[in-house]
Parts: structure tokens; sequence; C-alpha cells
């Protein structure tokens, strides 16, 4: 192309720059100018993106979820919303479902046993199976029995992740909400 | 870059390769083989080794400088991107955010901000050494025209940018913008409701303008960027003559020459960013990074008036601009923001015809020289008509400011006052010319300083624990007393109750002004003092102005309660504290509290007219003083204060607020007769700082 042959008539380059030393040095004082005019922005977009590192979820804590007159106790687990104020980012939202449990009691008993509604392998919402009597995970067919043990062969790591339940004098159900790293054998809580 | 015949291919990448010193050890190798898969050496080489006939000088760095202002637009650009939220519900909210609670969001968003008003400065200097040098000329011609279209591009960059923020400011400027828009003919309505998305302004008008700053417009700049660079290589610099020194290199002479204006122009862009910071930290106050950079408004609110609008500083000459054609009507603004503009663009896009001959060239120089300084000139002149207040003497228009009082305008009269002399007329016609400019400039001041405010409180209650509502900022504004108790407070009961610091300057103009008693601290034991002050409760501040004056209330006050006998001083101040309890004025003394509610209910005190608990008084003589003062009873008293419980039929001229006449609606509603209250209790959101 033609513009090749204009900077070969032009330029003469072979000859290189002037004298070395000078043209160190200058070329020294040229990266460190044209470097530090860039490093704002770039400090002030890493600062920014690295921002989220800084957030924290909200406390585990009980929260209530339902009460025993609405928990038939025939062994069967029923998914309830877990309730919550919750924050994201800049909006407040007043008591809304922030996410799902299943609970269930045995026959005659008053204690509750709370499973969490995440499946432990990738995060996806576990179904409960009532023809096969069991929970099943949509995504990747991970099977639990219904108190949430592991059926094999499985792909989720370990058995569905129960949640400290708590029941009040009135017949309160309440659910310490929590999350959980998932794809690992242990049952690690996120902070 | 282009495609080279192999030849030469070759022949630079051994002479590259020389110079690089490449080719042993293993880095060298590994760059052959990159080498040869790219030919990165000869295109590095390439863009180095420019030839800078005459040598590396400061004039040729302002197309460097340009270009490292849209990279750090682009790389500050990005990383706002990733945190804002385009729609009317949450823009405003994800910039609230990113500038007061992200880390480093202000530094960022400071410097997009800044280094935008730096890009407009950098072409127009850009545009100067273009045209001075003659650098339009042949066979630059195209290159020139391409580098009009790139400013035109980072000007709708810096228009659509304005808007982003969802706050009055941009919203109000946008309006002006886009309706200018609508004035082409033919197509403008369509057009202007295209980019807004629609008969009126929102969630598209957001997304669009959003679509426009982010992606179209920068896209297309940098393709044309691209082909500017490559068009601008092609024909090599267009050096100033006479040549001063002997030819160098682009690399590294040039290239320092540049990254030192690079650096001077980050320095000014974080200088105009950290001198408050700065200022603050000399004066001793705290200093808040959210305060720092660029500037976010109350949340836009398409209801509340903003005299305080006005485009950015440097669309400021096209907005006074359009004031010259003001007597004109609509053809007037086609004429300033349409035609005269159009007209300006349509000789810039001549220049390099007309710079064929030295005559067009002088004239283009010309041009551009009066361009500027028109711009320059209007700029000032709009910063004039704003500012004229801070620095001129409005006292000394003290007398034109009472004459126009006193008469009213009044031609006649006027005339009259200066004895039929017109040149007294006229010269006092030249001052209260001045005046009225005076008090415009006043007025956009005034208009400046509510929007401050009104800004510092929406940050304040964003910043609230229950944060924003998923309504958004303007549902929080709206139910928030500290905004709108003002503004209700002067449309409905201003025009008969002052609300003003008895002790603040020009308080005795205001009150002797008002008809009905000063709500200002209304509910505390200062206010009931002073109600129970001889000389003052027949004063303005209280009944003086009213039907009460020669009432029961004041007679008790001027002759009941001076006699030192039954209304000892610790009386009168138990009756203060025990109200000022009622209206929730929480008092340290309870024992003082209960002996003031004993000398309220007393039937042979204040009992005798007023209703309080069960001391059996029976209601409609006097307001019933249970709760006197809290939010309950003056919700009360403003729905309906011919009721019963508060004036009955003695009620002087206060409307019936909450109750709609003949069935009709009334005119406050529960919800901002309760705004009222809280707003007159001064009971709102504060954050731990105020």
């Amino acid at each position: 192309m033609q513009h090749k042959q204009s900077t070969q008539g032009r330029t003469g380059t072979a000859d290189g720059p002037p004298t070395a030393r000078r043209g160190f040095l200058t070329q020294l004082a040229a990266v460190l100018c044209g470097g530090l005019a860039t490093l704002p922005p770039l400090v002030a977009g890493v600062w920014t993106v690295l921002d989220p590192l800084r957030r924290r979820g909200a406390v585990a804590a009980f929260l209530p979820v339902t009460d025993l007159a609405s928990l038939p106790d025939d062994g069967i687990p029923r998914q309830f919303a877990v309730i919550a104020d919750r924050v994201d980012a800049w909006t407040g939202f007043a008591s809304e479902p922030i996410g799902a449990v299943y609970l269930r009691r045995e026959k005659g008993s008053d204690a509750v046993e709370a499973l969490s509604a995440t499946c432990p392998h990738a995060g996806c919402f576990v179904e409960i199976e009532s023809q096969e009597r069991c929970f099943r995970c949509p995504c990747h067919n991970s099977k639990f029995t219904l108190d949430g043990g592991i059926v094999a062969p499985s792909p989720s790591p370990r058995a569905m992740d129960g949640l400290e339940c708590r029941v009040g004098k009135n017949g309160e159900v309440a659910v310490k909400w929590q999350n959980f790293y998932s794809g690992v054998a242990e049952k690690v809580a996120r902070p | 870059m282009s495609e080279h015949p192999g030849q030469s291919r070759q022949h630079d990448r051994r002479r590259t390769a020389a110079a690089a010193g490449g080719g042993s050890g293993l880095l060298g190798q590994l760059a052959d083989f990159f080498d040869d898969r790219t030919g990165y050496r000869a295109a590095l080489h390439e863009a180095l080794y420019e030839r800078v006939p005459g040598g590396a000088r400061w004039r040729y760095v302002w197309g460097s400088t340009l270009v490292f202002a849209f990279l750090t637009q682009v790389i500050t650009g990005l990383v706002l991107w990733s945190s804002y939220s385009a729609s009317a519900q949450t823009a405003w909210e994800s910039v609230y955010y990113i500038q007061h609670e992200m880390a480093g969001g202000w530094l960022l968003r400071g410097i997009h901000h800044v280094m935008a008003q730096a890009m407009v400065v950098l072409l127009a200097l850009h545009l100067m050494q273009v045209v001075i040098d003659g650098a339009y000329r042949a066979p630059r011609e195209v290159n020139f025209w391409l580098g009009l279209v790139l400013m035109m591009l980072v000007l709708g960059m810096a228009l659509t940018g304005y808007l982003l923020p969802w706050d009055q400011k941009g919203y109000w400027a946008t309006r002006v913008a886009t309706n200018l828009a609508g004035l082409v003919p033919v197509l403008g309505p369509a057009l202007q409701q295209i980019v807004v998305g629609g008969p009126d302004y929102g969630h598209h008008t957001l997304t669009r303008f959003f679509a426009l700053h982010a992606g179209f417009l920068p896209a297309t700049l940098v393709v044309m960027l691209v082909v500017h660079l490559s068009l601008f290589r092609k024909h090599g610099l267009c050096a100033k003559q006479p040549l001063r020194a002997p030819d160098a290199m682009f690399w590294p002479d040039q290239v320092l020459k540049d990254a030192v204006a690079m650096l001077a122009v980050m320095a000014v862009v974080l200088g105009v960013i950290l001198m408050p910071a700065l200022r603050a930290m000399l004066e001793g106050r705290p200093i808040v990074p959210g305060e720092l950079g660029a500037e976010l408004g109350a949340p836009a609110d398409p209801s509340q008036p903003y005299a305080a609008a006005r485009p950015e500083w440097y669309f400021l000459f096209l907005f006074q601009f359009l004031k010259v054609f003001e007597g004109w009507g609509a053809s007037g603004e086609f004429f300033g923001a349409i035609v005269v503009p159009g007209l300006v663009m349509g000789v810039m896009f001549l220049m390099p015809i007309l710079g064929r001959w030295q005559l067009g060239h002088r004239f283009n120089i010309a041009f551009t020289i009066a361009l500027l300084a028109g711009a320059g000139l209007l700029t000032a002149m709009a910063a004039n008509e704003d500012y004229a207040a801070l620095w001129a003497d409005r006292g000394s228009f003290a007398d034109v400011e009472k004459l126009l009082e006193e008469t009213g305008g009044d031609r006649a009269k006027l005339a009259a006052h200066f004895g039929n002399d017109p040149s007294k007329l006229a010269a006092f016609d030249a001052r209260a010319k001045k005046l009225e400019k005076i008090r415009h400039s006043q007025s956009f001041l005034d208009a400046v300083a509510q929007a401050k405010t009104a800004s510092a409180r929406a940050v304040e209650l964003a910043g609230r624990p229950e944060r924003i509502p998923p309504a958004g900022m303007l549902e929080l504004l709206r139910s928030d007393p500290a905004t709108q108790g003002p503004r209700l407070f002067a449309q409905h009961c201003g025009s008969c109750h002052a609300h003003v610091d008895p002790a603040a300057p020009g308080a005795a103009e205001l009150l002797a002004k008002a008809s009905a008693p000063n709500l200002h601290g209304f509910g505390t034991a200062a206010w009931v003092r002073g109600l129970l002050d001889p000389k003052q409760v027949a004063g303005p501040a209280y009944y003086g102005n009213t039907a009460h004056k020669d009432g029961d209330m004041v007679s008790f006050v001027q002759n009941d309660l001076t006699d030192a006998d039954t209304w000892k001083p610790d009386d009168i101040e138990a009756v203060a504290v025990a109200l000022a309890a009622e209206a929730g004025h929480a008092a340290a003394d309870a024992a003082r509290i209960e002996k003031g509610r004993g000398l309220i209910a007393d039937g042979e005190r204040c009992g005798s007219c007023h209703a309080f608990g069960g001391n059996g008084t029976e209601a409609g003589a006097a307001p019933d003083l249970v709760g006197w003062g809290g939010r309950d009873w003056l919700v009360g008293i403003i729905t309906d204060p011919a009721h019963a419980r508060f004036y009955g039929d003695s009620n002087d001229r206060m409307p019936r607020f909450g109750v709609g006449r003949e069935g009709g609606a009334p005119v406050l509603s529960r919800r901002e007769i309760e705004l009222v209250a809280d707003w007159l209790r001064g009971d709102w959101y504060r954050s731990a700082q105020h």
C-alpha cells in the first residue's frame, strides 16, 4: 500500500533515534509521564470495581417462617418462604421473601426439621417429587430422601443443608437463615 | 495498519529485530514467534518512528491529549457503567450509590465528569491549532472534516451524559435540548419523540440516552478516530513553518512532550476534583469524599420548578445566544438554535476549500478566533447575568426599590415624582433596569442555594438505615416533612402565618405582614412563654393581626396573668413546660410538668375556658389542650379548625383544609396535612452527622 512508501520515503528509520543515551532518558521520561497520567483513572477504576469485596451479606439470624398449625405432622416436607427485610445496594425492601426452606415434622412430634431449598451441588432450587417421595434437583438430577439424605449416585457432594430451627411457645417456627458454599463436601456457611 | 508487501515486511522485521536485539534467548525466540505471525514489530515501529519535520514541538500535543482524554473517559466510563442503572427509579439512586457509598466512586465519577469538560477545552485548542497552522489544506481536507465530525460526537456525548444521573439539573437541561431538537423542520417532532423514547420523559429517555452515550456515539467515535489517525499518519504531520530544528522521531521526542501534556491535563483534572478537599483541610472542616468531584442534584421531579437549570458551562454560550432572539418567538429559537449553529458548522466544513487562497485562510483564522471570542463573550454575559448579585451593591438601589414599591411602577406617578423631567426619568429607568438584573441574578443564586439544600437532603435521606424504597428516591422525598413541609406551608399557610425565628434579621417585617400567629417553634415551651407574655400576646407573632386580638385569651394574659398573687412566675413557667410536654417536647422536670397540668386543668385558671383531660370544661369555648401541639392535635386543627375541639364558632379565617366543601375533595389530603404537622414539629429523619 502506498502509505508504506511514504513512510519509507520520509522516516529513514534505519538511522534510529539520535543518540542512544539521551534517547534512553527521553524514552524513560516519556513512559513515566504517560504512565503517571493514565494511573488515576486506572486506580479509580480498580478501586471501584473492587468495592463489592467490602460488602457483607446479612448476618445469619432466626427468622419467623410459619407456625406449627400450618405444618401437618405427616413427615412430608412443605415449602415456606423466608421473609425478611433486605437491602440491595441502595434499595431497602421491607419484609419480602428472600428465599425458601422445606419444613417437615414426624407424626405426633412438635420438633421441626428445616432444610434449605438450595441444592448443595450447584445452587439450583430443589423440588419435591411427590410421586417418588423424594427431593430432586431439576438442574442435574441430584436426588435426596425426604429428610435430606443423599441418594447415590448423585452429582451433589453432600446431603441437603439442614438449618437450625426453633419452635416457640405459641408454635411459631423460626429458622436460622444461612447460605452455604455449594459444590464442596463440607457444609461451610458463607460469610 | 494495512498489509505490507512481503518483501518490505521481511526487510522491516530484520531491521526492527536488530534494533530490539531480538532473536536470541528464550524471550527473543518468543518475540520472534509472535512477530512472524503478527508482524507486531513492524507495526510498532511504524507507530513509533513517525518523522516529525522540524523536531518535536508543544503545539503538536493537542491531538494526543484528546486521544488520552478519550481513553480516560473509556476507562472511567466502563467502570461507571458497571455500577449504573438506567431507569427513572434507579438512575439517580445508582449514581448516588457510586458517588457516596462505593469505594473510590467519587474519584471515578469526578475524573469522568471533569475530563469531559477538559475534552471540550482541548477540542477548541486542537481546532484552533489546526486552523492557524493551515493543517486543513490539501491533501488533509477529509481529515479536517473527520475532525469536525469527531467534535460533534464528543459534544453529543457531553449532552447525553448530562442527563444520565437523572437529577433536576440534567433533567431540565435535557428537556430544553430535546425541545430544541423538536424545532427542526418537518422531522423535528418525530426526531424528538424518537430521542426521548416516547411522548414523555422516563425510562426510555434514560435507556436511549445511555445507549447513545455509552454505545452508539463512542463506537462511531472510535471508528472515526481510527480513520482520523491513519489519515494523519498517511499525510504525515503538518509541520509549522519555518522549521526550527532538524527532523526528529515521534518516539520518543514528541511522545515525551505529549506525555507531559497529558500529565498536565490529568493534574488539572485532579486539581479541580481535590481543590474543595484542600480548602476544607485548610479551614479545618472534615473532608466528605462524596462531596468531591461531580455534583449530584436532587432527583428529577417534573412537578417541581428548577430555576437553577443551566446547561453545562461549555454550552452556556448557546443558551445565551438564544436570548438574543427572545423577542422572535418560536422562529427566533429555530433561528438561534438550528440555523445559526448550522451555518457556523457549514462555514467550518468549507474551511479547507476557502483555505486554498491566502485570503480564505486568513478569513478562517479570523472566523475561528471570532467564534471562540464570541462564545467566550456570550459565556461571560451569561455568567454576569447569573452572578451579578454577587458583586453588585444592591443597597445603592434602595431608593429605586422604594420608589418602585411606592408607585407600583406606574408611569404617570413616576413621571410626576420626577417633575415630568424626561432626563431624570430616563436615568431612573436605567437604574431600575440594573436593579431588575440584580434581582434576576439573586433569584438564580437563591435557586442554586435551594438546589444545594435539596440535594443535600436527598443524600441525607438516601443514607437512612432503611435505604431507598423500591419506588425510588422521589417517592421518599415526597413523603419527607423536611422537603414537603416548607412547600406546602408556603402554598397553603404562608399567606397568613409567618414561620420565622423572631430573632432572625428581617423577622419583624415578615411578622407585620402576617395575619395569623407565627408558627416557628410552635409546640415548644419558648412559643408558649411568648403567648403568655402580656407584651407579646397581642403582638404580630401571636394574636395581634387576628380576630382574637381583643379576645378572651389576650385579655386573660394581659389582665389575669399579670396579677402576681394568683399567677407566680413559676406557675406560668410550669404551664409552658406542661404544654410543651403535651406537644411531645419532653422536659426533665416531671414535678413542674405535673404542676403545670394541674394549673391548666384548674377550672379557675386555664380550665375555665379550655378543656383538658377530665376537667369537665365543655368543648367549643377554646381549643382542647389535651395533646396540644402534638401530631394528632396539629393534624386535627389543620383538618378542621372550626371543630368544637379547636376554635369552634370563634374560628377566625383559617380554612378547613381537610374538609371538602359540599362533599368535594378537601384542599389538602390527610398525607399532606401530616407532612405539614410533622414539619411544624421538626419531626423528620436526621442523620447522625446533622
